[in-house]
């Protein structure tokens, strides 16, 4: 995984609650055996007009003018603000694939479902969350400004507007590690062998029965 | 120092390391997986040349995007077909125990998991999917990852978690007669919110859950992700012990007797702090129906979908073609759809057919299907005359698999299609593109295919 660099982006605002995982990546493109090849079929039901099978290319297909995404500057944009509940519904790491595919490198929420959550630190994501007063306030202002930025640096845990404004944001250290240098968790994990293994020897003793085939 | 919470106790069972981080090595039981979320887990561990830690702890069976009817044919989709043919060699190569297509005991991951006894109490159990939460019906600690943990579980036997907080959901008194596990858990989910579990564990108890069979826990459990808990609990009782036993793969012998007694040690103790107690009484639970794209947006069938006044509810009402102070009575429907890993278990197909028996589903019915969860299921409700209950009554009786809960399959709505479904999400396109979807339980989706409308099934008043 890359390691999560400051970087300036333009913010686009989804003002929705309960953005699913199906409506982030519906269900044909999960059919794929790749990890990538996701981000043209990013929001696909809301994104064009007709229906998306894998395989069609994209850049032919009608266009949903009234999404977001769809209007410039939103294109380009690598930051998405949203409302509470992102991502909830279905575990698939197909969401987080097309999100950074498209370009989305921070996600802003009220909250987000615990399954994606945790797959966006997988993916090299880094998703805030704010108050939803806070919230609101970056909607009204992403409403008075078309295509506001931020800049994000994750070192110092805080968001810059081009006005100087500051926000500062949680995140567990572990996870602000694991961005900040793209750590391969298997490795780590795997740096324990020993542990597992003796772990693993005890717990046959105390549940013999998960043992047997 | 309080006593400790069934979570806790999994929890502390499997604790490999803590690290300095805050994060904690948790070992995983079982890993079950199927053919979507799996391919590049395997892809993962080929590039970086890493092995399987124990593979007779994984399992594998197709059920997303398989057929269900003509499986004889094979799939036709190239693209699915590519998917389960790469999940057979896959598991093949890697030597995973897999219950392929054709298999009499294939069926959805969350049903044949139970069902063979490849869920135990006490173990912990990861899966591709969030609906992994039923698991924990058993007494198990079940949730769903993301297919970078698939691969992390394959290669090390572990996860890096983080411990959640713990909510006990204590549902007092008995559910009225005819009211279902599926009722229950929408009205919590109605009461709590799709966020309201969010961080936490949930642990369901009180004498309403005591009293459900195993399939209705395991229908409490797995819609538990709709509740924001990646894992919900149900401690381990007399009922558990007598599902498991004789299961295929269930422990036998003096192996048995051992795991017996240590499983009767799964609950919480009585002295256990929960970080948050929600208190429901079951007596106030009537069957319930969800009128939007959320499954929090359920009212009970009596109900008319709520007036709001800040417009929050707008983009649910235009995709559904609803309107605010509309009776949930007077929505017609244009399928019905029985089935999921939620409610494809004989309880719930018995429970249906009881419904449509001696009936025929309404003229302005285009489809309704039954979709049993597994090859057994499949062959005890034959055995039992439901499948020709469902087929005079003019269901479709089909082959095991997810099929039109999420439509990765040819079974699917078609733009503006509404549907009753005994599965467990409602969102915009879940069951095909443009679709409606309004959950239910099976007997509340068998009486609105009888009558076409939905009706409360509790009341005699459907029969007509």
């Amino acid at each position: 995984m890359e390691k999560f660099c400051t970087f300036t982006g333009i913010v686009a605002p989804l003002d929705r609650a309960n953005i699913d995982t199906d409506a982030i990546i519906p269900k044909q493109f999960l059919k794929s055996i790749h990890r990538s090849g996701f981000g043209p079929n990013l929001f696909d039901e809301w994104r064009y007009l007709d229906h998306g099978e894998p395989g069609i290319d994209c850049s032919n297909r009608p266009l949903n003018q009234g999404f977001i995404l769809n209007k410039d500057p939103y294109q380009q944009a690598s930051i998405l603000l949203t409302r509470e509940n992102f991502g909830c519904g279905s575990s698939r790491e197909h969401a987080p694939w097309a999100l950074a595919e498209f370009g989305f490198k921070t996600l802003i929420a009220e909250s987000f479902a615990d399954i994606f959550y945790n797959n966006c630190f997988k993916n090299g994501i880094l998703p805030i969350t704010f108050s939803k007063d806070i919230i609101q306030f970056l909607f009204e202002k992403a409403e008075e400004n078309t295509g506001f930025t931020f800049t994000v640096n994750l070192e110092d845990q805080i968001l810059i507007d081009s006005s100087g404004n500051v926000f500062e944001f949680k995140l567990e250290v572990y996870r602000k590690n694991a961005l900040l240098n793209g750590l391969d968790d298997i490795g780590l994990t795997l740096s324990h062998e020993n542990e597992i293994i003796v772990f693993e020897k005890n717990h046959q003793i105390m549940q013999p029965w998960l043992f047997t085939s | 120092m309080s006593g400790k919470t069934l979570y806790d106790k999994l929890w502390e069972s499997h604790l490999v390391r803590e690290n300095d981080d805050g994060t904690s090595l948790l070992y995983i039981d079982r890993q079950l997986i199927h053919e979507v979320t799996s391919p590049q887990a395997f892809e993962g561990m080929r590039i970086t040349n890493r092995s399987l830690w124990r593979s007779e702890t994984n399992v594998a069976v197709p059920d997303h995007n398989i057929p269900t009817k003509d499986r004889y044919k094979g799939i036709s989709d190239p693209i699915s077909k590519l998917q389960v043919d790469t999940l057979d060699e896959n598991c093949d190569s890697f030597q995973i125990k897999e219950f392929k297509m054709t298999d009499p005991n294939q069926g959805i991951v969350h049903v044949i998991g139970p069902e063979q006894g490849l869920t135990l109490p006490g173990m912990t159990i990861v899966c591709g999917d969030s609906h992994t939460s039923t698991h924990g019906a058993l007494g198990a600690l079940a949730f769903g990852i993301g297919t970078s943990e698939v691969e992390h579980v394959m290669t090390t036997q572990c996860l890096i978690q983080q411990k959640s907080k713990n909510m006990l959901i204590k549902v007092n008194g008995q559910l009225k007669k005819g009211i279902t596990a599926k009722d229950l858990i929408l009205a919590i989910i109605g009461k709590i919110g799709t966020a309201g579990g969010t961080g936490y564990a949930i642990e369901f108890g009180g004498d309403a859950i005591k009293a459900l069979s195993m399939e209705g826990r395991m229908t409490v459990c797995n819609m538990t992700i709709e509740a924001g808990a990646r894992a919900g609990l149900i401690a381990v009782d007399q009922t558990t012990i007598d599902y498991v036993k004789g299961k295929p793969f269930a422990p036998k012998g003096e192996l048995w007797e051992k795991a017996v007694t240590y499983w009767k040690t799964l609950q919480s103790d009585s002295d256990a702090e929960f970080d948050k107690i929600v208190e429901m009484d079951a007596i106030d639970i009537n069957p319930m129906v969800t009128w939007g794209t959320s499954p929090e947006m359920v009212i009970d069938i009596d109900g008319m979908i709520p007036f709001n006044e800040n417009g929050i509810h707008e983009p649910a009402l235009n995709y559904m073609d609803l309107e605010k102070g509309t009776r949930i009575k007077d929505i017609a429907l244009d399928k019905v759809f029985i089935g999921s890993c939620t409610n494809s278990r004989i309880e719930d197909l018995r429970e249906a057919a009881k419904v449509v028996e001696g009936k025929k589903i309404a003229n302005s019915i285009k489809l309704a299907m039954v979709v049993p969860g597994s090859g057994p299921v499949k062959e005890q409700a034959e055995q039992e005359g439901l499948d020709k209950i469902f087929i005079d009554a003019g269901f479709e009786w089909r082959e095991p698999g997810c099929s039109m809960c999420l439509a990765m399959n040819a079974d699917r709505l078609e733009p503006g299609e509404r549907c009753a479904s005994t599965s467990n999400r409602n969102f915009e396109g879940r069951q095909g593109q443009g679709g409606r979807t309004h959950l239910v339980s099976p007997p509340m989706a068998a009486a609105a295919a009888i009558n076409g409308y939905f009706v409360n099934v509790v009341n005699d008043e459907w029969v007509n």
